[in-house]
């Protein structure tokens, strides 16, 4: 009876499906719209491929917008604009990214040999081509080894402190001073050592001395995300180790910290990889010398990023000096992407079982 | 070996709010003790004031007594930890240390005291994990990590890590709660087994568990939401089921309320 007037669906279709278009659709999208704003960009004239690139941007989310809302209808029109813009700011952020890196490695890899490495600029004044960064390198691990080994324990302790012990007035105040350190500007906490060290008590300038500098940037970071990553570890952890009558600083050392040791390594090496790169505090206390010092108690070092700002700005334009500084910098890009990877490989060994 | 507990007065607060009071009742030894009784009038709260986990959240405080024969767990100069050494408990949440294997889980309470011998460390493991009914399921893989067994596992692993340091007493907050059927069975055969040597005090929010397990049953009951949790009272597990002194009793295990 009633039945008669229900209209079964046509064989093949689905009242729940709608046209869409093909899977490869962004990509011819994508294509089309890089072609259109190079043709854009040749025809109007337009000298910087900058402005080509941002035409075709603009025109593969427009693209996208167009033909999807005829297609697919609106809503979907929507959802693909959405998933455009993300990978244009994607590809906008990248750019920059890979460009500085090709153009370190471009411009870095004339003079970066094993000579390089391994000598100072002793012989060589800023102007000749020859020399290396072997006494930049020297003071570059030892300055920051210093303040990490006067950071870390520092840092970690602090933490342990504010996530584990601290209540009341005391914790917030670390955490508000931690905070304020975390925002102090290198040049400033540059300033605070020289004022303290050597010119009030006398001390001459020393890779110890940018090692202070150093740490007093490295700190907040190390406490800030040790803090995070202690917060991380659940308190049913700790309520079962203190529940078998383990005490308080064993549960933390023995259980606590085990189980966050990954992430505070990482958090550790992100902070080295941050101080790493410091020029400021290193020009006022360390002083630069073309010299090899081992020693970072006594008398001035160099550092990388101090070479590179000294090979530029004291050769008068000289090529090889900037080739030098180019290599230099090649080489702390180098050194601090092997710490990032050791500081995975680390998070990864240690991080917490899972498996069968 | 078991030891007995004598609760007077025992009044609890988080802070400034009093989360039970004037709690009194005697847990016998070599027995199993069933807390019941609705969500948030204090069982776990209780529990945890027995082996002084409580103080263990900020601002957890006690007041009154709760002696374990005759040794008062809150006098003076009662040191925390040697009292959870005495007292041991397990969670309602299995929670084996995600960075030790199975071994390392269960010898974990002795490793971290300090107090045992190499030797015989291999015999404590394999004597606990055969106490918790787990040694069959493990012996071969007892240095993989713990937190890849399935959950009614972790839960005897955590039993196991508990008996391993041989307390007297064995507090269970909802240990079930998380579990299968099954494993729920598991852990109710060794709660029968491990109450030969140890008080047990369970908490559970499942009557049937209460009634298969427990030989006495404590009711619990607040008044209203922001009232402090109180004892309303403690029998026979057979009484308390069958033909309990209090109707709030009677009306909370059949299902009947306000």
């Amino acid at each position: 009876m009633s039945n008669a007037t229900i209209t079964p669906p046509a064989p093949g279709t689905n009242s729940l499906s709608a046209a869409r278009l093909p899977r490869w659709s962004p990509y011819a999208i994508a294509v089309g719209a890089v072609a259109i704003g190079c043709a854009i960009g040749l025809g109007a004239g337009l000298g910087s491929q900058i402005q080509w690139g941002l035409i075709a941007a603009v025109l593969f989310v427009l693209g996208t917008y167009g033909i999807a809302a005829a297609v697919e209808g609106k809503r979907q029109a929507k959802d693909r604009v959405a998933t455009s813009v993300v990978w244009v700011a994607f590809i906008l952020a990248v750019i920059p990214l890979v460009s500085l890196i090709w153009e370190t490695v471009s411009r870095g890899v004339k003079v970066l040999d094993v000579f390089f490495l391994t000598h100072s600029m002793g012989v060589v004044t800023d102007y000749e081509p020859g020399g290396g960064i072997y006494h930049a390198i020297i003071g570059t691990l030892e300055q920051v080894g210093l303040a990490t080994l006067i950071s870390v324990p520092i840092g970690l302790l602090t933490a342990i402190y504010l996530v584990e012990y601290g209540r009341g007035k005391l914790a917030k105040a670390v955490t508000f001073f931690v905070d304020v350190m975390t925002g102090i500007p290198s040049i400033v906490a540059g300033l605070f050592i020289l004022s303290f060290w050597i010119l009030i008590l006398g001390f001459s300038y020393s890779g110890f001395a940018g090692s202070m500098a150093l740490s007093i940037l490295m700190i907040p970071v190390v406490v800030r995300s040790t803090e995070e990553m202690l917060k991380l570890v659940p308190n049913e952890l700790r309520e079962a180790s203190l529940a078998l009558g383990v005490p308080k600083w064993r549960t933390i050392l023995k259980v606590v910290l085990p189980t966050s040791i990954g992430g505070i390594t990482t958090g550790v090496m992100l902070a080295i990889a941050r101080i790493a790169g410091e020029t400021a505090p290193v020009l006022l206390l360390v002083w630069g010398n073309p010299l090899i010092n081992t020693d970072p108690f006594q008398g001035p070092q160099s550092s990388l990023p101090l070479y590179i700002y000294q090979q530029y700005q004291n050769s008068g334009g000289s090529p090889a000096a900037y080739d030098r500084a180019w290599a230099a910098a090649l080489v702390l890009i180098a050194f601090i992407m092997i710490l990032n990877l050791v500081a995975r490989g680390i998070a990864r060994w240690k991080a917490p079982k899972t498996g069968r | 070996m078991a030891k007995r507990i004598d609760v007077s007065g025992l009044t609890a607060y988080y802070g400034s709010h009093k989360a039970i009071e004037d709690i009194s009742m005697t847990v016998e030894p070599r027995s199993v003790t069933a807390f019941i009784g609705p969500s948030g009038c204090g069982k776990s709260t209780f529990l945890r004031t027995l082996n002084r986990m409580h103080e263990v959240t900020p601002g957890g405080r006690v007041e009154g007594k709760v002696l374990l024969d005759d040794e008062d767990l809150y006098g003076t100069h009662v040191d925390p930890v040697a009292v959870r050494r005495t007292v041991g408990m397990v969670f309602q949440r299995p929670n084996p240390f995600p960075t030790m294997s199975i071994f390392d889980n269960v010898a974990a309470g002795l490793r971290l005291n300090g107090s045992y011998k190499k030797s015989e460390l291999g015999d404590v493991v394999e004597k606990s994990l055969k106490g918790a009914n787990l040694w069959n399921e493990v012996k071969d893989r007892l240095n993989k990590p713990g937190s890849g067994l399935s959950g009614g596992q972790q839960q005897r692993l955590c039993i196991a890590r508990a008996i391993a340091v041989e307390p007297q007493v064995l507090l269970m907050d909802e240990p079930c709660s998380a579990l299968d059927p099954i494993s729920t069975l598991a852990i109710e055969d060794l709660i029968g087994e491990l109450k030969e040597r140890f008080t047990i005090v369970i908490v559970t929010h499942n009557m049937q568990q209460a009634a298969r397990v427990s030989d006495r049953t404590a009711f619990f009951n607040l008044s209203a939401v922001g009232q402090p949790g109180k004892l309303v009272e403690i029998d026979e597990t057979e009484r308390i089921f069958s033909n309990p002194s209090v109707q709030a009793t009677e009306d909370y295990i059949s299902g009947r309320f306000g």
